[in-house]
């Protein structure tokens, strides 16, 4: 009973990782219709920028500003410069360009911060773990997590419902040359947007820091995740979104305490472990197919 | 006149492709002829995607699970054969005969099962759905401990075939470009074809052509299943000519390497993804020798592509195919 508390609070961590990923990656497509691959690089420059800010001035606090500023500024250049043009082009281009970046982002993150990973400790604030039920002592910094992320959920909700940058973003996902014309400048809103995805990487970076590894590629990684949440959530939709990261974060982390378990009781040992590793890994691409047989265009799509 | 050139062009690219072994031999280059041994295994998957991608519109992100599908069947094969006891009571075989055609059923039956459940999607939802299934292979792939998970399998020798000799690298060369060859013309008479005609009137507009009275279902997935087998016979092919397999060969990078060259090359022309991966490769040879860093080049070239390269090679020297 413990554990499984402490797996759905793990689950809730992670999800709450993938929702600041994937909120701000389907913002982009439901508003700009773009494919942005990179968008697992801000993640990993937001990291990358905490941890070696950390390591200079000894302050957490200057770790999540250096990656809030990182990685917003990188998204906002990779915007101006390689994403505008992408606009209206098939999504083959867009995955190809963005691809490039990712290669590029990759070895010059790796040229100027080095081949070795960085370390970043948990700040002092956040550090130890509290007792949450009789017997179940949980860290700090994942409920920090888990409580940040419910933030984001609620700050985007109202950004994006009550807010006049909202109702423009919605306006301009429905009707771009309407928008246009009423005389907002469409071009700086889909900066805007793009550098607020990017700041999102960021705080999920600085937040991840201390409890994964920082090196080259983890972006990658997490971005395939992301993926898999959009199209899970229904692409395009925040609400999808938050759907899709919780529901991805409960499989995973409790696909990896239970299916080791289940399956030794089923098989020889040596089997299991073997089919319950590749397995666990594959869990989510097997939600994402079956949330697919049943509804093609996700669970939350944007425009039904 | 354009089209004489482009015969003109072919038959060139031909002669200097069967040429290659003697002029390696020649300037005493073995590496030369490796690369272009390379060039022609890259092809023949650079073909088949560009079959589904330029003339249906079907961007698949994940065409790589296919090319490690094919290049792991050999090698998982070998690896019995040769010491690693049977499998599924079956003591393996290093025909060629019998295991490229089990290799390829291998990937026409995963295609049919991705296909069926990708094209229930289309647009970003597709690319996106070929791309996770291929992360699950190569996650399958990264866990099979006993073929050597993270490190890959080595192949004791390439597989036997009657009357060639697969061992000798002119032998296997010659082999490789047949094959393509074969392969391009088996394309290039499909893409002719009543369903070839089918695919294209798909990509140009669904509507009129369901209209028309045709499904698009069945018509998609023969497609996406035909372009799986030719990439999965480049697999098997690089299998027997590195005589090593990695879970990189599926690796989602891997795909993204595929689609540039399709793009380079230019779209629905499939002489084109010849001509591109030619490129492709030999620049990633000249970086890859002049630098450690040379992804930094080669990002951006990526970017530059995508974004300048919308005729792609073949279309800016013989004129653009379609729209």
């Amino acid at each position: 009973m413990l554990l499984f508390v402490e797996q759905i609070l793990n689950g809730l961590q992670y999800g709450a990782m993938l929702f600041m990923l994937a909120s701000g990656l389907t913002l982009i497509f439901g508003i700009m219709g773009v494919i942005n691959l990179t968008h697992g690089c801000f993640y990993m420059v937001g990291a990358y920028c905490a941890a070696f800010a950390v390591m200079s001035t000894g302050s957490f606090l200057v770790g999540i500003l250096a990656a809030l500023a990182g990685a917003g500024l990188y998204a906002v250049m990779v915007e101006v410069a390689v994403v505008q043009w992408l606009y209206r082009r098939d999504h083959l281009y867009q995955v190809l360009a963005t691809l490039g970046l990712i290669l590029f982002t990759n070895e010059a993150v790796s040229m100027i911060f080095g081949r070795r990973p960085p370390l970043l400790d948990i700040p002092p604030l956040l550090q130890g773990s509290v007792a949450i039920l009789p017997g179940l002592d949980y860290p700090v910094m994942r409920l920090a997590f888990i409580g940040v992320g419910a933030l984001v959920a609620v700050g985007l909700w109202l950004l994006v419902n009550h807010t006049r940058i909202g109702m423009l973003i919605r306006a301009g996902a429905d009707d771009r040359e309407m928008v246009d014309a009423l005389g907002v400048d469409i071009r700086r809103l889909y900066t805007l947007v793009f550098g607020l995805g990017g700041l999102l990487c960021g705080l999920a970076g600085v937040m991840a820091a201390p409890l994964l590894a920082i090196e080259i590629g983890m972006g990658e990684r997490v971005l395939i995740t992301t993926f898999v949440v959009i199209v899970i959530g229904g692409v395009g939709s925040v609400r999808g979104a938050l759907v899709g990261a919780l529901l991805v974060g409960m499989v995973d982390s409790l696909g990896r305490a239970y299916l080791p378990q289940v399956l030794q009781g089923l098989l020889p040992a040596s089997v299991a472990d073997t089919l319950s590793a590749g397995l666990v890994s594959a869990s989510i691409y097997v939600l994402m197919a079956a949330v697919l047989l049943v509804r093609p265009l996700g669970l939350l799509p944007a425009r039904a | 006149m354009r089209a004489k050139f482009r015969l003109a062009a072919i038959v060139l690219g031909l002669a200097i492709l069967a040429a290659m072994p003697f002029t390696a031999e020649a300037t005493g280059s073995t590496a030369l002829l490796g690369l272009t041994n390379r060039i022609l295994i890259y092809a023949i998957a650079a073909v088949s995607l560009d079959l589904i991608i330029g003339y249906g519109a079907l961007v698949s992100f994940g065409h790589a699970m296919f090319f490690g599908l094919g290049g792991y069947t050999v090698g998982i094969i070998a690896h019995h054969t040769f010491g690693g006891g049977p499998i599924f009571g079956w003591s393996g075989s290093n025909a060629a005969l019998v295991v490229w055609p089990l290799a390829l059923l291998g990937c026409a039956l995963l295609a049919a099962a991705v296909g069926a459940l990708a094209l229930r999607t289309s647009g970003v939802q597709f690319i996106m759905i070929t791309l996770a299934f291929a992360q699950m292979v190569f996650f399958v792939l990264v866990s099979l401990q006993s073929y050597g998970g993270d490190d890959g399998l080595m192949l004791d020798r390439r597989n036997d075939m009657p009357f060639i000799d697969l061992a000798r690298p002119q032998t296997f060369y010659f082999l490789c470009l047949a094959l393509l060859v074969a392969w391009t013309l088996i394309c290039l008479s499909i893409v002719n074809s009543r369903f070839g005609l089918i695919l294209q009137a798909l990509r140009q507009s669904e509507r009129r052509a369901v209209n028309l009275g045709i499904r698009p279902f069945p018509f998609r997935l023969t497609a996406f299943v035909i372009s799986a087998v030719g990439t999965g016979l480049a697999g098997v092919l690089w299998a027997n000519y590195a005589r090593f397999v990695t879970p990189d060969m599926a690796a989602w990078t891997k795909s993204g390497e595929f689609m540039a060259i399709v793009v380079l090359g230019g779209l629905g022309t499939l002489f084109g993804p010849i001509l591109g991966t030619a490129a492709f490769i030999t620049l990633e040879q000249l970086l890859s020798s002049w630098s450690e860093h040379w992804m930094i080049v080669m990002g951006p070239v990526l970017t530059l592509i995508a974004l300048f390269g919308q005729q792609g090679l073949a279309g800016r020297l013989f004129g653009r195919r379609h729209d």
